[in-house]
């Protein structure tokens, strides 16, 4: 039996109140696993950062969690329209999210500021209307 | 199994027909069904009482102290919860209830409610004194506590180091029927009368302190029928005792800890799965403003425990009238030199899977294998309340995966296909075995 665990999630678009179903799992499943609490949490914020952000931008996708003894690796990947300035959505506060999404509270410009903070590791691979793929690392 | 604390729901098995009912309810999935009986695992039960409210068998037997104990004692207190006043018809003035409970028998009355408007005033000055470890969770509703310590760990450190009112309405009321009586501590009984289970074992084992000083336990709905025939008697002439005031009343309702708080920074949740929600939710940091967050597990606060008898939020609007009369608070002592916590509380990794971390791979592997082969209808025939629940139980070593009747049934089916295809080869011509011996 291999030394990692992958586990596998599909996002789905348009629905809110869905979202974070997915880092639910994962902190469930960590828990289970006996992780410490504060890389459950680091894990589960950063995941829920990136769930909202497929919902709110990209029409969903798949997220895929890797557990091995080093580390904690989470591929977020949508086919979304891609991230025009990566810089620019890095800053905290900066958004483009519509009108009616920031109205329900999303759309801060917290999200990648966020999964940067709660990560020790950030890589995006964005290309216009193909999509973007996240990943993040959080060591053990 | 080993037992963290003693606990206060019993299974009789004699009444139990093996249904799912109580497996489907248990919020920390405590519960299997086993050779058709309902079995508690102690270390994963927080005595939130669902499983007694649910199970129409009535197998589920909150645990607490008869009312025969009271011979025990030359001189018996009754500490009633605020949850009591909320249980009688048109009861406007709170010294009939306490008056009732002298003629029921007690020596002596002293009000949880009035212990409880202590714990505001000092709930208030760590409030003011510890803005780090802001959102301060209420530790009052000891259900909550217990999950907390077993499932959120990061939460530990915003727990309310502070006695719950019971505890210390037990001590002054123990330290003051000394004094007038002069009896020793022994001959003293400290009754509490609770609305639940969870504040029974509670007493019995204590968190975040060494020893109770409440020496029984009992339910609000074997006194009431006691207090019941001596009401109308109580109600020609009252004595004056209340001191209870608004503040101390209202820790019977959901929302009224917080209320005593005079800081409008907080959030009040009731029933115990909507707690599951806020606490999942605070450990992600989704709230950043709160300073003070109230949890009750019954649904409506206190009066929703299963120990009492009225409908928790007909009682709620009955405590209202009963407030409309009462002063905003009644007990204006120093607030008392004891009642913080002075045990650590500490993590109960329970629900953890595997010890080394090569093993927790490979038993989570085994588990999301596992979830994916069973049907996940969470049907509960095998004992467990979910599929992944089977899953994880086997995992553990405590399940197997015939347990699943639909497995066990494919598994079956997968049998009989090859019997069949047997029986035509045994009877094809030219085929050792019974054709050969048949042709003999």
């Amino acid at each position: 039996m291999s030394d990692s665990l992958e586990l596998k999630y599909t996002v789905d678009p348009n629905d809110f109140t869905r979202a974070g179903e997915a880092s639910k799992r994962v902190k469930k499943t960590l828990k289970t696993m006996g992780m410490p609490p504060e890389i459950i949490r680091r894990v589960s914020i950063a995941i829920y950062e990136g769930e909202i952000n497929m919902v709110i931008h990209a029409n969903g996708g798949e997220i895929t969690v890797t557990v091995s003894d080093e580390d904690i690796l989470m591929v977020l990947a949508d086919q979304g329209p891609g991230i025009p300035d990566v810089e620019k959505a890095m800053q905290a506060g900066y958004s483009t999210a519509a009108e009616s999404v920031r109205n329900l509270g999303f759309g801060a410009g917290m999200g990648l500021p966020n999964m940067k903070k709660y990560t020790d590791e950030l890589s995006i691979e964005t290309e216009k209307d193909v999509g973007t793929t996240v990943t993040m690392r959080v060591m053990l | 199994m080993s037992d963290m604390y003693e606990h206060a729901v019993q299974l009789n098995r004699d009444k139990c027909v093996g249904c799912t009912n109580c497996i489907k309810r248990c919020p920390t999935g405590a519960i299997r069904v086993r050779e058709g009986k309902a079995r508690i695992n102690h270390d994963l039960c927080v005595d939130c009482g669902e499983c007694v409210r649910i199970c129409e068998h009535h197998a589920k037997v909150p645990v607490y102290d008869p009312i025969e104990r009271m011979d025990e004692f030359v001189y018996k207190v009754a500490l009633p919860a605020p949850s009591l006043y909320g249980q009688f018809n048109n009861l406007d003035d709170s010294n009939i209830l306490l008056t009732a409970l002298h003629k029921m028998g007690f020596d002596s009355v002293f009000e949880v409610g009035s212990a409880a408007e202590l714990v505001s005033a000092m709930s208030r000055k760590y409030l003011d004194d510890h803005p780090e470890q802001f959102p301060l969770i209420s530790t009052a509703c000891p259900s909550i506590v217990k999950l907390i310590r077993i499932r959120f760990p990061s939460l530990i450190d915003h727990l309310l180091p502070i006695q719950p009112p019971v505890e210390i309405a037990a001590e002054m009321a123990r330290r003051k029927a000394v004094k007038e009586t002069g009896l020793s501590p022994e001959q003293i009984g400290i009754f509490f009368i609770s609305p639940c289970p969870a504040k029974v074992s509670a007493c019995r084992s204590p968190i975040g302190v060494k020893k109770t000083e409440v020496d029984a336990t009992l339910a609000i709905k074997d006194v009431y029928v006691r207090l019941l025939s001596v009401m109308d008697d109580a109600a020609e002439d009252p004595m004056d005792l209340a001191v209870a005031g608004r503040i101390g009343v209202g820790w019977g309702i959901s929302g009224g800890e917080a209320a005593g708080l005079i800081n409008d920074r907080y959030l009040a949740a009731d029933g115990i799965e909507n707690c599951i929600k806020v606490l999942n939710d605070l450990e992600d940091q989704k709230f950043s403003h709160l300073q003070f967050v109230e949890l009750d597990a019954c649904a409506g606060g206190c009066v929703g425990g299963v120990l009492t008898v009225e409908n928790p939020y007909i009682a709620k609007a009955k405590m209202s009238v009963l407030k409309k009369y009462l002063p905003v608070a009644g007990m204006h002592t120093d607030i008392p030199d004891f009642g913080r916590w002075t045990e650590e509380v500490e993590f109960e990794p329970v629900f953890t899977l595997g010890s080394n971390f090569k093993e927790k791979i490979q038993k989570m592997a085994q588990v999301e294998e596992l979830t994916k082969k069973f049907p996940g209808i969470d049907c509960g025939s095998c004992g467990a309340p979910s599929c992944r629940a089977l899953a994880e139980d086997i995992a553990r070593g405590e399940a197997k995966e015939t347990d699943c009747i639909h497995i066990l049934w494919k598994n079956l089916h997968t049998i009989m296909g090859m019997m069949t295809e047997m029986d035509k080869m045994a009877f094809a011509p030219g085929i050792a075995g019974r054709e050969e011996e048949g042709s003999k």
